[in-house]
């Protein structure tokens, strides 16, 4: 089959370009699997990146960021609609570069997911955090995620590579998540992504 | 709907002796990149990646690996590139987030987790990654420490791109 495209400036014999694809020069929809929602940047006044009103179509989320902290010791947590209740539950492997260990974090009023780079670190270093919450519209099930995490420092200050599993002890739907620092304010150019999986 | 995890490139190792290879004129359009591997060397070796070409020692990591019988922490300060997977002629898997690659503010940060079943090295691993330059991310390089890849051996370039 010929298909012609004509331009407005042409008539039927002149202004018209010819395909030979039903796409006519145009790019295809392709319906995706993978899908990005939402990216939030910090501005450097943030003490909290959320994710709201997050649609209930797809199977899996991922979040994906970096993150630098003004201050030592804080740890990147994560909260779900709105939850500050003792709901979370945490255990990780960790490295810090001499020593491999695994630990609790206990049933507290979040989730552990990682660690952003400490204020004593070079001001152009970011950590780096990926987070996969599952079955996240499931109203059956308590929520899991699995968050492969760590920053490198250049055996400055420190750093840390670690893999956490997080449970949220509710059977909602989420339909927010928000991520802190426990009270730090996110340096600017820390940012994180939010994308969804269709099952 | 824009295509949101896309593959760039693949290369594919032929039969000729490979010990390098490059993803080049990598687009800024993306967020993060991915890369995928699967494929084995010559000989028991790292396999890494360098970023624009810099062969400079401007590459650090912190290490978590599981030999089967043990966990063990390591670091790698002032490197000439970051690992990727580490094997001989068993086939090995590995993936290698970058993080934020395009962007001329920041340090890059990376993830990367491999694992090889070698009868005398076999590891899981884990390792995070950063290359201290702020320049955007135009190419990247995968190299063997020593040996050459074996015919078959596959790596997939993908672009992730965030809202």
């Amino acid at each position: 089959m010929t298909v012609y495209k004509f331009s407005a400036a042409g008539s039927l014999t002149t202004g018209r370009t010819l395909y030979t694809s039903m796409l006519a020069g145009n790019t295809a929809f392709i319906d995706g699997s993978y899908e990005s929602i939402s990216t939030v940047t910090a501005s450097g006044s943030s003490s909290s990146i959320t994710f709201s009103s997050i649609p209930q179509t797809y199977q899996h989320l991922q979040i994906r960021g970096t993150a630098k902290s003004p201050n030592a010791g804080p740890a990147l947590v994560i909260q779900y609609n709105g939850d500050s209740s003792v709901n979370y539950k945490s255990h990780y492997v960790e490295s810090n570069g001499s020593t491999a260990y695994a630990g609790v974090g206990g049933t507290n009023t979040y989730g552990y997911v990682g660690y952003p780079v400490p204020g004593s670190a070079n001001a152009s270093m970011r950590s780096a955090t990926i987070i996969d919450v599952l079955d996240y519209a499931n109203t059956n099930k308590n929520k899991t995620t699995r968050s492969l995490t760590g920053y490198d420092t250049n055996n400055t200050v420190d750093g840390y590579v670690d893999i956490f599993s997080n449970l949220w002890m509710s059977t909602s739907a989420i339909t927010s998540i928000t991520l802190s620092i426990q009270g730090e304010l996110f340096v600017v150019n820390s940012q994180f992504a939010l994308y969804g999986i269709k099952g | 709907m824009a295509i949101t995890y896309e593959p760039i490139a693949t290369q594919t190792i032929s039969g000729s002796a490979t010990s390098t290879l490059t993803f080049a004129s990598i687009p800024a359009t993306f967020t993060d990149l991915i890369l995928a591997s699967s494929g084995s060397n010559s000989t028991l070796s790292d396999i890494k990646i360098r970023f624009n070409a810099d062969t400079g020692s401007n590459y650090s990591e912190t290490i978590l690996l599981g030999s089967g019988s043990s966990a063990i922490a390591a670091r790698g300060s002032n490197t000439t590139g970051l690992n990727h997977n580490y094997t001989n002629t068993s086939i090995a898997a590995a993936i290698s987030h970058i993080m934020n690659y395009s962007n001329s503010t920041t340090y890059k940060s990376t993830m990367t987790r491999w694992n090889s079943a070698t009868s005398t090295d076999p590891y899981t691993a884990v390792y995070v990654g950063q290359w201290r330059n702020t320049s955007a991310i135009t190419s990247v390089t995968v190299f063997v420490g020593s040996g050459n890849f074996v015919a078959g051996s596959i790596f997939t370039l993908y672009g992730i791109k965030a809202a």
